[in-house]
């Protein structure tokens, strides 16, 4: 009983059951796409016909630019690789790649947050210019920038993937740095801190116990707005030739590098497939992001049946925990919209 | 909305303005508050420049001398030291960063190494066609993104808002330069209606560069010569990549406009319009949408960084040559100098927009100022 009650408050699952209609319909279909996205990343070597630097079997040379066919069901690259393959390998990239690149962002960008908003002072006002000063950046360039140092611009298999990955972790830390700061800030002038500063807890303790605790309610909205902004600066990086070697990984980007000067010769076949996985990934992340954000403000979120009187506006109640969410004022809207 | 929206910016530039910012806030009240946001809001460049150029210097030098990774390989080592003895890039990395910081200060950025050029001249010879590009998105991102958002709002929860919502996170979920290739694939290759690639036809080009006083914007000059021919190829160039680029800040204006409506929707003055008994579609029309489009003017200034990086990619996708087509050509000639000349420059078109952004906001929406 006590377990199944606290299923129910785990971030994901209490949206789901919060939600109505258009918007639950919303939630799920972006947790299908995205389950059968990390399941597809997950089962790849099994998925896939052929490896991802595949380029004969037992029958001889792929061939490059065949169309689609029996042997190949979504034909073979300018490269002679074999598409579908490619496409299912690359959920594989793009998986290690936010994973690896959320979780250094978010373990640097709390932390420097926390320590930001709860010490104050100059090392406060530091860390906001600098923090500032990237966010309004144009995020690929930063990205390049980054990507030229780690790997030099030579991409091999684990480096490659680290590359990318820290790449983008140098332009998320500043988007997590303001949130988890502005919440810092709400929460430092709270009752409860206070109590413990008088019982004489260490600055060590109540970050960790009180400030962390409650500062990261949003952090499920921003993991999900991040991880498909990694996979569009990671397609995006790979498209400018920043990406991994075929021979080392698959990745969409590259691939769609690859094909633009198929596509003037009317092969639409290597670009279309990875091109769609990038956007059916990033719509399905983004619509549990969108989702999260809209149950998450009261005034977007679909009431159950008071929907038919519009005067009904009074009514409002926060059911999130802590309650409602304001999101514009500690940045939340402008990430998922302002960068790419 | 709009007030959180604007509270957000009060309330970062209380933060990162002046180390005396609580006291600066009690104080202000009078009429000279403008101003001082003003001035504050200008000081606030030079920091910003500096840090992203200190930031791009040190990310570049941490992998050695750029003189190398351009010519590495190529030359024999006596003539690479040469070079690097030449260029005093052998000398102790502060000296060279205090003189890097001096020339920036006076708009010097550097040589490419390529073809050795300034990285000023590279930003008047391509800086027009990415404006021109920017101007092209931003006018595809308004006529589809505005009303598109007030529709969404109007039908809101109905079947017609989640089919426009679908659109909007569509257009940010299809990277710019996947959305160009198939808009090239669908509209060029197979419908053969509108150019594959490039500016304007080879013909118009030459025409357009051998013109007195070439501004480089395409649009202008071609307006310029007042040929109708020239005018219709330099647009029909135009369509492909302005509509590739420009979805992408429209899904952004239009998800923008559509939250804001429907935060205005239950506000007292149309509350108290509706109880007159105005229709719903005209509150939407006349009483809503105006307030909404203030946060509009707030993220445009964000929106420019992203339009820059994103015309990156949407330059080489359609052989736009452009800054960022140009950009993505220094990368894979290895030419660190050229990057790292043209990102620092970016950093100041960037942060000088920003500016412009924010004096327009504060002369428009009084709440911005503090």
């Amino acid at each position: 009983m006590a377990l199944a009650e606290r299923l129910r408050r785990l971030p994901v699952i209490h949206q789901l059951r919060q939600s109505v209609g258009l918007q639950r319909g919303m939630l799920v279909a972006g947790l299908i796409i995205t389950g059968v996205f990390l399941l597809t990343a997950i089962f790849a070597p099994v998925l896939a016909p052929y490896g991802f630097a595949q380029l004969r079997d037992e029958n001889g040379n792929f061939g490059a630019q065949q169309p689609p066919s029996a042997e190949h069901l979504l034909g073979t690259t300018v490269g002679g690789y074999d598409v579908l393959s490619r496409v299912i390998w690359g959920a594989q990239t793009a998986a290690l790649v936010i994973i690896v690149a959320v979780i250094l962002s978010i373990f640097i960008g709390v932390l420097l947050g926390m320590l930001s908003g709860y010490l104050g002072g100059w090392l406060d006002r530091v860390l906001v210019v600098v923090a500032d000063a990237v966010y309004a950046f144009p995020s690929l360039l930063l990205a390049i920038v980054a990507a030229i140092v780690i790997s030099g611009g030579q991409s091999s298999l684990f480096g490659g993937i680290m590359a990318a990955a820290i790449s983008i972790t140098v332009v998320f830390i500043p988007q997590y740095f303001r949130v988890i700061r502005a919440e810092t800030i709400r929460i430092k002038s709270e009752a409860y801190v206070e109590a413990a500063k008088v019982i004489g807890t260490s600055n060590w303790r109540i970050m960790t116990r009180h400030v962390l605790r409650n500062s990261t309610r949003t952090l499920p909205l921003i993991f999900t707005l991040n991880s498909s902004e990694a996979i569009l600066t990671l397609a995006g990086l790979g498209f400018l030739g920043f990406g991994i070697e075929p021979t080392a990984a698959a990745e969409w980007g590259f691939d769609l590098n690859k094909a633009i000067s198929d596509v003037t010769s009317g092969i639409w076949w290597t670009s279309v497939f990875p091109g769609a996985a990038i956007v059916l990934v990033v719509l399905g992340v983004t619509l549990i992001g969108e989702s999260l954000n809209d149950l998450a403000d009261p005034r977007l979120r679909t009431r159950r049946r008071a929907e038919a009187t519009p005067t009904d506006t009074t009514s409002i109640t926060a059911v999130v925990p802590g309650g409602a969410l304001n999101p514009a004022a500690q940045g939340l809207e402008g990430l998922e919209e302002v960068r790419r | 909305m709009t007030d959180i929206l604007s509270g957000a910016r009060q309330e970062e530039l209380s933060e990162t303005g002046t180390p005396a910012g609580p006291s600066r806030r009690r104080a202000s009240g009078g009429g000279s508050t403008l101003w001082r946001y003003l001035l504050v809001r200008f000081l606030l460049i030079f920091p910003t420049v500096f840090i992203l150029v200190t930031m791009v210097f040190i990310l570049m030098r941490t992998i050695g001398d750029p003189i190398t990774a351009a010519q590495g390989g190529r030359l024999s080592p006596d003539q690479l030291q040469a070079l690097i003895e030449r260029a005093g890039y052998d000398r102790p990395i502060l000296i060279q960063y205090v003189e890097y910081l001096g020339q920036v200060f006076t708009g010097n950025f550097g040589n490419t190494i390529s073809d050795n050029q300034p990285v000023t001249q590279v930003l008047l010879t391509y800086g027009g066609a990415t404006l021109e590009l920017a101007f092209y998105a931003l006018i595809v991102a308004f006529i589809v993104g505005i009303p598109l958002g007030m529709l969404a709002a109007y039908l809101r929860d109905r079947w017609g808002d989640a089919v426009l919502r679908v659109f909007a996170i569509l257009a940010y979920a299809t990277p710019v330069f996947f959305a160009g290739l198939l808009l090239k694939l669908i509209f060029s290759v197979w419908l053969g209606a509108l150019p594959v690639s490039g500016r304007a036809s080879p013909r118009t080009e030459i025409t357009l560069t051998r013109l007195d006083g070439a501004t480089g914007i395409y649009l202008i000059d071609a307006l310029r010569t007042g040929n109708g021919a020239i005018i219709s190829d330099v647009l029909l160039h135009a369509i492909l990549p302005g509509i590739a680029l420009g979805l992408l800040t429209a899904g952004v204006f239009l998800r923008l406009v559509r939250t804001n409506v429907i935060g205005t929707l239950s506000m007292d003055y149309v509350d108290a319009a509706r109880s007159r008994g105005v229709s719903e579609f005209r509150l939407v029309r006349k009483h809503a949408y105006k307030p909404a489009l203030i946060p509009i003017i707030t993220v445009i200034g964000l929106q420019i960084a992203m339009l820059l990086g994103g015309a990156v990619l949407t330059e080489t996708t359609f052989e736009w040559k452009g800054l960022g087509f140009q950009l993505a050509q220094y990368l894979a000639a290895r030419d660190f100098v050229a990057v790292q000349g043209i990102v620092a420059l970016l950093a100041v078109i960037v942060a000088v927009t920003n500016f412009i952004v924010d004096v327009i906001a504060a002369l428009i929406d009084p709440r911005v100022r503090y």
